[in-house]
């Protein structure tokens, strides 16, 4: 199966170990994994912001790197989202099309696409999950705590297959952490409190680890674990799906 | 002092720690009830559907409707009259009042009369109203605003309440159990009821088919407040509307289930037509409705029937407080309606919210609230409310995300000088830092690892081939 792997710019620039162990997870379960070299971002922070009046060109350069893949593949449930929702093009509709119904996130590209038997990967520590937004309400990588609905977590059922792994839910399943994009720096206030309030919840429950499929949520909280010398570290799920599998 | 902003306001809120985590357990226990009642019916789901349905068909026909209410509510002996705006409503309002010469009146919940400022108007004309819902009653004590939309006093401690009413209705100092101050509320409002000759009350639904309104309360203060009256002036929105009697049932399954997690509300109270001898007028008001009412991007907003529960559910209203969107209904609808009225002073409010979709998703009539809130962003820029400095930055992160090389050289030097010379990143101007570490920078970007490791492998290749 050919993959082209899109990587959100603040993990190409500051989490590069996220997009390295997501590559060799899909290759290690049989994918053809590509990285078109001209890409830079999907344009949520202009977006987000209000200024999507900008984006334009930052579109046309997505869609020149991705309109020939097949299956798009990113390890963020937000970024994927907004391709989803807003992608847009005037000199190229088609394209932008066909690229917003072929992307995925990188859990239910395996869950849904992928379904291998089981990942052979072993992750022994107490691991906290944490449910970030958009992915769960945008894309419903899991079922909500708002909709009367049947149970489900496409991510949750990959973590439950990794040897050793203990998963933790916190007490509140689904409150957002407080990261938002420009939101945690425009409104920083009550983005720290929200992270803060998250993070207590998870240490209640003495987590080694706190996990998830957004790297941009996992930084704001990890940045105010480290301030706080928590002993508690951030790991992106793909790591988790890799690890024990090397070799 | 400048134009008030959620971010410093809720600065202020947060800064006391304690109240903001009761605040939002409080909220978020509300938020709780309202689950375990949803989920107590199977069909919970299919009548937030039908719910939705019956409002956008409404508002798709509302001229129709609006009339035919009028007509109907004149055949049962009521007076209706048509406001454009907040000062023709409290205009009409003080009309009557003059017309009848009463000066001792009660009101009941209407956060329309909120948001047309009705107390204030009428009292610089001299004319004192009592609210007599619990909430709104210590709030007015205090001079102050709604912080929520069912729960007005919901910013407030039992201790606060205490005090207030010490002050004005001189309770024992200190004495703050629950029971004790709404016995005093109780016989305090008792007398102003029996005293009062007139009743303004809000509308929950006004039914086409019967020309009737519908008032929920769980005080009953709405019906005692009319059952003594000579005269009831009720207050809606053009929004109140529904069709027929029939649809009623589904808003009164939904609405009490999302607002507090009730089954119902502990009075429904039907108001058809007036009693012998007692004037009932209905005032109908436009305040900028129609405006939305024409806007494809915000016409569901005006489908909501303030229950809250989109509130409860906000992890940003939980953790900042009603009055952190200085304005008079807060929350995430109230940053949908608000830009509405006023877009420079409330340009914040849109921004004030991570996009979570919590909201959307708790809503009993299904408005798609954070899209809303998304799309206002964008108007507000357009429209040049965002700011200079942001401006400027967005302009800087479009032409660098737009042209990869530049992309690729910004993304070295930023690296680069997290690693080398961190503190012109980690300094207390950088609202990222101030509270939260920055990220360790990492020497390569994965585009430069993801070149060297192709590279390499080419070579092993070739090193193969050739051996
Ligand atoms: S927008 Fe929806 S959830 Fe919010 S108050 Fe209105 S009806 Fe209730």
């Amino acid at each position: 199966m050919e993959v082209a792997l899109f990587i959100p710019c603040y993990i190409d620039q500051l989490y590069p170990n996220v997009a390295v162990a997501t590559l060799e997870l899909l290759q290690k379960l049989g994918c053809t994994v590509s990285y078109p070299l001209q890409q830079t971002c999907c344009g949520q922070p202009l977006a987000n912001s209000g200024f999507s009046h900008l984006s334009n060109k930052c579109n046309e350069n997505f869609i020149n790197n991705f309109s020939d893949a097949g299956y798009i593949v990113c390890p963020s449930g937000s970024c994927t989202l907004h391709v989803k929702e807003h992608l847009e093009s005037q000199s190229h509709p088609s394209k932008a099309e066909k690229i917003k119904s072929h992307i995925y996130e990188l859990s239910e590209f395996i869950t849904d696409v992928l379904k291998p038997k089981n990942l052979s990967a072993s992750f022994p520590y107490k691991v906290g999950f944490l449910t970030s937004c958009h992915g769960q309400r945008g894309l419903h990588l899991s079922s909500m705590s708002e909709i009367n609905e049947p149970s489900f977590s496409k991510p949750l059922q990959l973590l439950n297959n990794v040897k050793g792994i203990e998963i933790v839910m916190p007490r509140r399943i689904d409150d957002c952490c407080g990261f938002g994009g420009t939101f945690c720096v425009y409104e920083e206030a009550a983005s720290i409190k929200m992270g803060k309030d998250r993070i207590r919840d998870f240490e209640t429950n003495n987590v080694d680890y706190i996990t998830g499929y957004d790297v941009s949520c996992l930084m704001h909280l990890e940045g105010i674990l480290k301030r706080n010398k928590s002993r508690v570290k951030t790991i992106h799920i793909a790591e988790i799906l890799n690890s024990g599998t090397n070799g | 002092m400048g134009k008030p902003v959620h971010s410093i306001l809720s600065k202020n809120f947060i800064a006391d720690n304690d109240r903001t985590d009761w605040h939002d357990e409080t909220l978020f226990m509300v938020r709780k009830k309202r689950d375990y009642a949803s989920n107590q019916i199977p069909e919970w789901e299919t009548l937030r559907q039908w719910a939705s349905q019956i409002k956008a068909h409404t508002l798709s026909n509302l001229d129709h409707y609006l009339t035919v209410f009028e007509k109907n509510a004149n055949a049962n002996g009521i007076q209706v009259h048509w406001a454009a705006n907040a000062m023709e409503h409290n205009e009409i309002i003080y009309g009557i009042i003059k017309q009848t010469g009463i000066s001792s009146m009660v009101k009941s919940k209407s956060m329309l009369t909120e948001e047309c400022h009705l107390n204030e108007y009428l009292q610089d004309k001299g004319i004192q109203v009592t609210d007599t819902d619990l909430g709104e009653w210590i709030i007015q004590l205090r001079k102050e605003h709604p912080s929520h939309i069912v729960l007005p006093a919901i910013h407030l401690k039992k201790q606060d309440v205490s005090d207030t009413f010490h002050q004005h209705i001189q309770t024992e100092k200190n004495n703050n159990d629950p029971k004790y101050l709404t016995t005093a509320a109780r016989h305090h409002l008792r007398n102003i009821f029996i005293k009062s000759k007139l009743a303004i009350t809000g509308v929950n639904f006004a039914i086409a088919e019967t020309g009737g309104i519908v008032i929920c309360t769980n005080e009953g203060n709405a019906d005692m407040g009319v059952h003594g009256a000579a005269v009831h002036i009720a207050c809606m929105g053009i929004e109140k509307i529904i069709p027929e009697t029939l649809h009623l049932s589904i808003f009164l399954r939904l609405l009490a289930r999302s607002a507090t997690g009730q089954a119902i509300t502990t009075y429904s109270s039907h108001f058809t037509s007036p009693r012998k001898g007692q004037q009932m007028h209905i005032v109908i008001v436009d305040n900028g409705r129609t405006r939305l009412l024409g806007n494809n991007n915000f016409r569901n907003s005006l489908k909501c029937i303030r229950c809250a529960a989109c509130f409860n559910t906000c992890p940003v209203y939980r953790k900042t407080g009603g009055h952190s969107y200085h304005s008079i209904v807060a929350g995430p609808i109230g940053s949908i309606l608000n830009p509405n009225t006023d877009i420079k002073a409330n340009a914040d409010l849109p921004f004030a919210c991570t996009l979570c979709g919590s909201c959307s998703n708790v809503c009993p009539v299904k408005i798609d609230i954070h899209n809303q809130l998304w799309i206002w962003r964008q108007q507000i820029s357009k429209e040049g409310y965002a700011g200079k400095t942001k401006s400027l930055s967005m302009k800087m992160m479009a032409y660098i995300l737009s042209h990869p090389n530049v992309y690729r050289f910004s993304g070295n030097v930023f690296r680069m000088t997290l690693k080398y010379f961190p503190l012109i990143i980690k300094n207390k101007l950088n609202p990222w830092y101030r509270q939260r570490e920055m990220p360790e920078a990492p020497k390569k970007s994965f585009r430069q690892w993801y070149i060297q490791k192709q590279k390499s492998e080419f070579k092993k290749q070739h090193i193969k081939k050739d051996s």
